[in-house]
């Protein structure tokens, strides 16, 4: 017997998610060099980012206002706030403390809410810096372990960050990839970061657990090193089972971290929790507390755009789709719903549009929307069927557009009559007596084949609405 | 506040501030870090419940910069004064043993 | 020899020549300077560069300001673009800042000469300049005895003629105390009043960097240049300080000067009765004497030494061997941070960092940080209430005189009690400035401090320049 999710028995997933996201700051966070990925190594530093004795950090103001965007687009709340410092020593921690926020963090208790409605809160949202990087040389090839050396660069030390901790609201691994694909596409619509996995502007840690109903919560594993929508999902997956495989054979679960190694498909023992970390977290006495005002908060609120969960709704209610329907998804992700209601604006038939703009328009293409309209509106009447449809939209993307009649009466596309389409389903209904028995019997599925059928001796010219109406008449 | 301090944790702590110290040093410090706790206990007779940590002498908050690039430090400048630097970065020994 | 104000106001009218002054300064180091060793690094090509083009700034009809060919001493551990900055210690032995902190670009601009960098306690952690890693300073007025830390250096150099005028920084009493030891004016303003960008911390909530000098006259002078907003420090009052040299000219008429009643015991006789004549002479210029309270006074040392000690573990914690200073090598990185720190810092540092480290370790900090933080409070409030009663307070800077080297033995604590009458106006944030009033045992110099509240350096400034007048008018020794 198998659970939700895949999970052998009653067992039960618990996750939450901790996920950094750079801020798309001009500067950094504490001082004026630039906050930009792919520069040569050290040539964005100045005395704070490297730690110099007698810097001293002062607060980007930007970097506060698209942190609260953050905090805001998930429905925290704003409180006045103060910095920490969590003192521990690596390399590419070049003040050997990080500069974060503790106990009074600037964003707290709000929630995303998945395609679906479910709600994941969100315990806080709080503002930190990055450290520098560390590259490993020599030994077992750019691994830590066994490396001779290493080199630092620290561009990116002092690069604002916002951590969101999720809490442990998360039951199942799709959850887990719906919350970070989710709250990508909410840091891209307010432009708070660029959310790149693959250049880690977005980086995920998912902290792991499994219990059986009514228990406690199990011992968690946090899991680093996951850098792609996908590999979050393998990493839950693959842990959880871990973590089950450990309980049901009498042995425990250790708390600890775990590296996910994408190539074995497996997560590791980084370190564990044994020796506690011990940051001696103590107020930053270089910095002031940070107490937005009422008017900010208002402001930033006001001028926040549509978030997707809305665009979707949008999208849905002037469609008929459901708001978590693949196309509302896919178009809203990619930002083309507004495109999709303005060829609804020009006229058009949006639920058509919806379609051939999730179909056809993964490259963004430029079509105006008055001439999508034209075409949607010429297959509501009938006069192009949806294949024909196809191909006209195939020459609108590669002409930037066109007249849609124009195109359609040059490529010979004229939507069959009824009088012409009569013959064709007789045909098709004697070359498929199996499928017309089961249409009559009841058997809605048997009808695609007729369709189908009907549309390949058509050579698509039928309209499969059409179609659709002759075999029902004929059926009686 | 009443317990006396011990080689083990002054140990501990030395770990935590990377200071290698020697046994004797460990042993030196950890009476004299004893004999000054035991003075400092002299606050553990005031009332403070009702006070209010100060972290901070003059009350100042939201201090900002703009959000403006300013120049910055020149690398070879920075990488001749460092221990170690190869290829426009700096150079430590392999990274192990820290528990982060 | 001349007052900074009356240099620059030579320099400036062209009357003298900023080169004079400083060779003047120059010679005189080279007299004293192998026996006292008030420096790290005395700048003289620098010091001469600089004075010449002041010289013909001047000839050239232009203004060089405020502090005109006036030669400075600065504590080493203030940032100086390309020459060295050592906090007196091995960890940063050599190591060239590639900025400058702002009070050296303040001083440029008002024309000062930067003559040498001074020699301090290791990072400022002491109260007798006998943990320099370099060797400890001895008093210009009897080497044989200490001249008082951590700021030592600049406090000597200001009493033996190596200067006009000097910067230190007071964490705890560090400019307070050796002003009193040497026979200087020595002032720690309010936190925030001069910018700590640049000056390489030791516990940030406590730093203030302020002035030396040999007169109240030309503290105020430095003072009114040093001071205001610096935006690249985010604890930089931001509000226009008045002029300090026009406040002392006010004289002390109706000023309420408070006598702390409870203040601790423990400084020595000689000292105790300097400070009474200075409550004589203030009364016979015209202030009210008024008694206060401030019975937290007396935990101010226990909070200091949990509280500095806990900021310095972090803030100390950079020097790791990787960016910049000493490297001692070693397998690994970690390997190699615990021997450069074992190597660059000295016993005093690593007792601090230690110290430190366990006040903010779990299961500690409520017992040692978090109570000190209250107890910070506690002072600071009584403090404010004192101020409500009183425009100024009058302590001893020191508990005694200038002491012989090794006095304080290997006592850590003993040494700390040096601090006792300096440490709470560090915890509140309040400013304070020792005056030198007359001498005490062994005619060494006595300081008498004078306590305001925030932003109070005027009171403050009118009643030390109150007691200088004094010391002539027959109330000196």
């Amino acid at each position: 017997m198998s659970g939700r999710d895949g999970l052998p028995g009653d067992w039960q997933l618990v996750v939450g998610l901790e996920v950094h996201v750079e801020l798309a700051t001009v500067t950094k966070l504490f001082s004026a060099s630039p906050n930009r990925f792919g520069d040569e190594p050290n040539t964005n530093i100045d005395p704070v980012t490297l730690g110099l004795p007698g810097a001293l950090p002062v607060l980007n103001r930007q970097a506060v206002e698209l942190a609260m965007r953050i905090g805001l687009a998930l429905n925290c709340s704003i409180r006045p706030c103060t910095f920490h410092r969590k003192n521990y020593f690596y390399p590419d921690m070049p003040k050997a403390y990080q500069i974060s926020q503790y106990d009074q963090p600037l964003n707290v208790d709000g929630f995303l809410a998945l395609p679906d409605g479910t709600r994941i809160g969100i315990e806080r949202a709080h503002i930190e810096e990055d450290t520098g990087k560390s590259t490993h040389f020599g030994g077992a090839g750019g691994r830590i372990h066994g490396s001779d050396y290493s080199l630092i660069d620290f561009n990116r030390a002092g690069v604002p960050l916002v951590e969101i901790v999720s809490r442990p609201d998360i039951r199942t691994a799709e959850q887990a990839r719906q919350y970070v694909t989710e709250l990508r596409g909410i840091l891209l619509a307010v432009e708070a970061s660029d959310a790149k996995m693959e250049e880690g502007s977005m980086r995920v840690d998912a902290n792991v657990s499994v219990h059986l109903p009514g228990t406690p919560f199990g011992t968690r594993c946090e899991i680093k090193n996951v850098n792609s929508v996908r590999s979050i999902g393998r990493a839950i997956e693959y842990e959880a089972r871990r973590q089950i495989d450990l309980l049901e054979s009498g042995d425990q679960v250790r708390q600890e971290t775990r590296h996910w190694d994408e190539t074995d498909g497996r997560t590791h023992t980084l370190r564990t929790k044994e020796d506690a970390d011990d940051y001696r977290y103590f107020l930053e006495p270089d910095l002031v507390p940070l107490s937005p005002s009422d008017a900010w908060i208002a402001a930033v609120r006001a001028a926040l755009p549509m978030l997707p969960a809305a665009r979707r709704a949008r999208l849905a209610e002037a469609t008929g789709v459901a708001p978590d329907s693949e196309a509302a998804m896919v178009v809203v992700d990619r930002g083309q719903d507004e495109y999709v209601l303005a060829v609804g604006a020009a006229g058009g038939d949006v639920a058509r549009a919806l379609v051939h703009v999730k179909e056809a328009f993964a490259d963004s293409p430029s079509v105006p929307p008055a001439d999508l309209a034209k075409l949607t509106t010429m297959e509501v009447e009938g006069t192009l069927t949806a294949t024909q449809a196809k191909t006209v939209v195939a020459d609108l993307i590669a002409n930037g557009g066109g007249d849609a009649a124009a195109i359609a009466a040059a490529k010979g596309f004229e939507a069959m009559g009824a009088d012409d389409l009569g013959p064709l389903v007789d045909r098709a209904i004697a070359e498929n007596g199996e499928a017309w028995a089961k249409f009559c019997a009841g058997e809605g599925k048997a009808m695609g084949a007729l369709v189908g059928a009907v549309m390949k001796l058509s050579q698509g010219k039928a309209d499969g609405k059409a179609v659709t109406a002759v075999l029902n008449v004929k059926k009686g | 506040m009443s317990e006396r301090i011990s080689a083990e944790v002054v140990a501990k702590v030395a770990r935590l501030a990377r200071l290698d110290l020697t046994p004797e040093e460990i042993e030196r410090t950890t009476t004299q870090l004893a004999d000054m706790l035991e003075h400092f206990a002299d606050i553990d007779a005031l009332q403070l419940d009702d006070v209010a940590p100060m972290a901070q002498p003059y009350p100042l908050d939201n201090v900002f910069r703009e959000d403006v690039i300013a120049p910055g430090l020149d690398r070879d400048e920075v990488l001749a004064a460092a221990p170690a630097a190869e290829h426009g970065r700096f150079r430590v020994p392999p990274i192990i043993g820290l528990d982060l | 020899m001349a007052s900074a104000i009356e240099i620059a106001a030579g320099v400036r009218s062209g009357a003298l020549k900023a080169v004079d002054v400083v060779e003047r300064h120059l010679a005189t180091i080279g007299k004293r300077e192998p026996e006292i060793h008030a420096f790290n690094l005395v700048m003289t090509d620098q010091a001469r560069a600089s004075a010449a083009s002041i010289d013909a700034l001047v000839a050239a009809g232009g203004d060089p300001g405020p502090l005109a060919g006036v030669p400075i001493a600065l504590k080493d551990n203030m940032c100086t673009r390309g020459v060295p900055t050592t906090c007196s210690s091995k960890i940063l032995a050599g190591w060239k800042p590639p900025y400058d902190a702002t009070i050296v670009t303040k001083l440029a601009a008002a024309g000062a000469v930067v003559i040498g960098k001074t020699n301090l306690d290791e990072f400022a952690m002491g109260s007798s300049t006998e943990n320099s890693a370099f060797g400890p300073t001895r008093n210009p007025h009897d080497t044989s005895r200490v001249p008082g830390g951590s700021s030592g250096g600049s406090a000597a150099a200001v009493a033996a003629g190596f200067a006009s005028v000097g910067l230190g920084s007071d964490t705890g009493g560090s400019i307070r105390q050796p002003a009193a030891l040497c026979g200087v004016v020595g002032v720690k303003p309010t936190y925030g009043y001069v910018s700590r960008y640049g000056l390489i911390a030791f516990a940030s909530s406590l730093d203030q960097i302020g002035p030396f000098a040999n007169s109240v006259a030309d503290a105020a002078q430095l003072l009114d240049v040093i001071g205001g907003h610096d935006p690249m420090d985010s604890t930089s009052i931001p509000l226009e300080h008045p002029s300090l040299l026009d406040a002392i000219d006010h004289g002390v008429e109706g000023l309420r000067v408070g006598r702390i009643t409870d203040l601790p015991e423990g400084a020595d006789p000689d000292v105790n009765e300097r400070v009474e004549v200075a409550f004589d002479a203030l009364r016979a210029a015209g202030a009210t004497i008024v008694d206060v309270q401030v019975p937290a006074f007396t935990f101010g040392l226990t909070a200091y030494y949990l509280i500095a000690p806990a900021e310095a573990s972090s803030n100390l914690a950079r020097y790791d061997g990787v960016r910049y200073g000493l490297r001692v090598d070693a397998e690994d990185t970690n390997a190699m941070y615990g021997v450069t720190r074992a190597a660059g810092f000295g016993d005093e540092v690593k007792r601090r960092i230690m110290l430190g480290t366990y006040a903010l370790s779990a299961g500690y900090y409520d017992a040692y940080y978090g109570k000190a933080l209250k107890v910070r409070r506690l002072i600071h409030d009584e403090f404010e209430r004192a101020y409500q009663h009183a425009d100024v307070l009058l302590t001893p800077a020191s508990p005694s005189v200038a002491f012989p080297f090794g006095a304080k033995g290997d006592n850590p604590l003993a040494m700390y009690l040096c601090d006792v009458y300096t440490i709470p106006a560090n915890l509140s944030g309040h400013p304070g400035m020792s005056v030198p009033f007359g001498t005490g045992a062994d005619d060494l110099p006595v300081g008498v401090q004078v306590l305001a509240g925030t932003l109070c350096e005027p009171q403050m400034f009118r009643a030390a320049a109150a007691l200088e007048r004094a010391v002539t008018q027959g109330f000196g020794k």
